[in-house]
């Protein structure tokens, strides 16, 4: 199996990230670092998106990975960046496989509520909890990768490789998932599902495999933020938060795998500016970008590029 | 016997203020299949608009207690209306005929707008208009205390569900938004002016927002952010009754209101999730909620 062509890119982007860690300053870094990590729950929201289904609870995923990162070092004395990361998966990805039995039932408006549901579930459980900080949170302890012990100081670039290389480990990953059969069949559900259960396919299966993977991978995502950030608290759980990721997901589009980590750095490094800019009204600006999405640009802006592309050939 | 009277008394209590707050939200999805997240929004605007009338009132050395809740009901009534109008015209008209999971994220947007609408006009300080809440007492009902004021929002919150009641079941225009309800595309064929119904709906749903807002102005301090905790709540409420009945809401209020004055007497840390833990509950054995229909899917 040789490379697509949207692989090579994804490495060669990957790489200039690696590269460019050299040169751009501190705070840079840091901003890529969590535009990567939220690219990735992004990513598994889209998932659910090319099915038809949005979901305004994928912080439930994204808060599981940051707690695992967290209480793993806290109480289990674990130190390891990804075994961090995979704790935090193999949480989500069974609290995932029981929700996805119940899940899969619903579509429109009951799916986007009952994930709303078990996320605040979630908030609602973290914010009572005093030895894990109640509302506060608590701080993440120092990590370490494989065999290496990061110096502070180089901690932030070697939290933006590490962060870079699983990125680019799950664009690559659902870069082909896309393009696979299961892949294939979320997308002829959004469209109608009744044909799909005609040509022989479980829409419940399809569905449910496709949730555990997107929480998975949005599991992954909370566990880089926590890791790159050192803190976390309950308000990642919170239900504006996964209306942040959803607001994410439909400004990159469902076109391309790379559209969400695009549309992540684009978000952050907008929030950075307004934020400083017009602390009072960066949720107002965020607001009509969004309609105006939603009105003018309705497939992401990936659409821009393909149609560009159609244009000229 | 004491705390199975506090919990129905409070379970009551609850019950009808999550029900005013549903109304509104109910009404809107019924006729226009629109799950409006800026309803959150609304109540924080009509409690904003409350607040500063009352604070107005009482510092100008007004002290009628039945002024001061009569600008409640205008003044949050007035900025509900008007919010609406805005909303449905501006922004919501443009949208029509796309997805409902889409209007969802559409009113989302107008949610972050209001927000951040709403800090520049009023600032982030707390407002208090604890005023009216003071000045109507507190009742003994058998060995329980109960505030007047509270058993005045069970009040208006009977009022409303028969306003409700009889002007979709009564008068000319909820015949009329029935239709809709049942069958759009017929409906605006027999010559029913469908858009301008849903400017009409719109309208008061946000109203009713807005007057859940102001009602609570008195008993809470008013700061950014209280609509965003609202809404979810409310959300839970009409999803368990069922999206789109007013029945459904009143006893999906019911339900929720008792099981969390339950949770709070019994077992306080479970609070905050017990509203979800029941909505999830309620959908797993009836999707589509207590009173909720299923629709066929389409071949």
């Amino acid at each position: 199996m040789g490379l697509q062509k949207s692989e090579i890119m994804l490495i060669v982007a990957a790489l200039a990230i690696g590269l460019l860690s050299f040169v751009i300053p501190d705070w840079l870094v840091f901003t890529t670092t969590l535009a990567i990590a939220s690219a990735l729950v992004v990513l598994g929201v889209v998932m659910l998106m090319r099915a038809g289904l949005v979901s305004f609870g994928q912080g439930l995923y994204y808060c599981i990975g940051g707690y695992a990162v967290g209480m793993g070092g806290r109480f289990l004395g674990v130190t390891d960046a990804l075994l961090l990361i995979g704790m935090g998966v193999v949480v989500t990805v069974a609290l995932a496989m029981l929700l996805g039995l119940l899940l899969t039932r619903y579509r429109e408006i009951f799916f986007a509520m009952l994930t709303l549901a078990f996320s605040m579930i979630l908030y609602g459980i973290l914010v009572k909890s005093h030895n894990l900080g109640s509302t506060d949170g608590f701080g993440v302890g120092n990590w370490t990768l494989l065999w290496f012990d990061p110096e502070s100081g180089k901690d932030s670039q070697t939290m933006l490789w590490l962060a870079t290389a699983v990125g680019l480990a799950v664009a690559l990953f659902l870069n082909r998932y896309f393009g696979s059969a299961i892949g294939l069949a979320c997308e002829a559900i959004r469209e109608n599902e009744v044909r799909v259960e005609y040509m022989g396919m479980s829409r419940r299966q399809i569905l449910y495999i496709n949730y555990v993977i997107a929480a998975a991978i949005g599991s992954i995502g909370g566990s880089l933020t926590s890791l790159a950030a050192g803190h976390v608290d309950p308000t990642m759980a919170y239900w504006t938060i996964s209306g942040e990721f959803v607001f994410i997901a439909l400004l990159g589009g469902t076109g391309h795998v790379a559209a969400s980590f695009i549309a992540a750095m684009i978000f952050i490094m907008v929030r950075t500016y307004a934020v400083e800019l017009f602390p009072n009204s960066w949720q107002m600006i965020l607001g009509i970008v969004l309609l105006l999405i939603i009105l003018f640009l309705p497939k992401g802006i990936w659409s821009l590029f393909t149609r560009k592309r159609r244009v000229a050939s | 016997m004491l705390t199975v009277w506090a919990i129905l008394i409070d379970g009551l209590i609850y019950a009808s203020w999550l029900f005013l707050v549903a109304a509104g939200l109910t009404v809107i999805y019924g006729v226009m299949r629109i799950l409006n997240m800026a309803h959150g929004s609304l109540y924080a605007l009509g409690a904003y608009a409350a607040a500063s009338a009352i604070g107005w009132y009482y510092n100008g050395g007004g002290d009628q207690l039945w002024i001061a809740l009569a600008m409640i009901a205008a003044c949050a009534i007035a900025i509900g209306a008007l919010a609406g109008l805005i909303m449905e015209r501006g922004v919501l008209r443009l949208m029509y005929g796309r997805d409902e999971v889409l209007m969802l994220i559409v009113t989302f947007a107008m949610l972050l707008i209001l927000e951040d609408v709403m800090k520049l006009i009023w600032g982030t300080t707390p407002y208090f208009a604890y005023q009216p809440y003071a000045a109507m007492g507190r009742f003994n009902i058998g060995v329980l205390t109960v505030s007047g004021y509270q058993l005045m929002v069970v009040g208006v919150s009977v009022a409303v569900g028969l306003a409700l009641w009889f002007w979709l079941e009564r008068t000319r225009i909820g015949k009329i938004l029935r239709s809709i309800i049942h069958d759009r595309e017929v409906s605006e064929a027999m010559g029913v002016n469908v858009r301008r119904m849903f400017t009409i709906t719109f309208m008061i749903g946000a109203a009713l927002g807005a007057i859940a807002g102001g009602v609570t102005a008195p008993i809470i301090s008013v700061v950014p952010g209280v609509g965003v905790e609202v809404i979810v709540v409310a959300f839970a409420v009409v999803v368990t009754g069922g999206l789109g009945s007013i029945t459904g809401a009143a006893v999906g209020a019911l339900i929720v209101g008792l099981a969390r004055a339950v949770s709070i007497h019994t077992m306080p840390e479970l609070e905050l999730f017990i509203v979800y833990a029941v909505m999830a509950a309620v959908l797993i054995f009836r999707p589509h909620g207590l009173f909720g229909q299923a629709v066929a899917r389409k071949i």
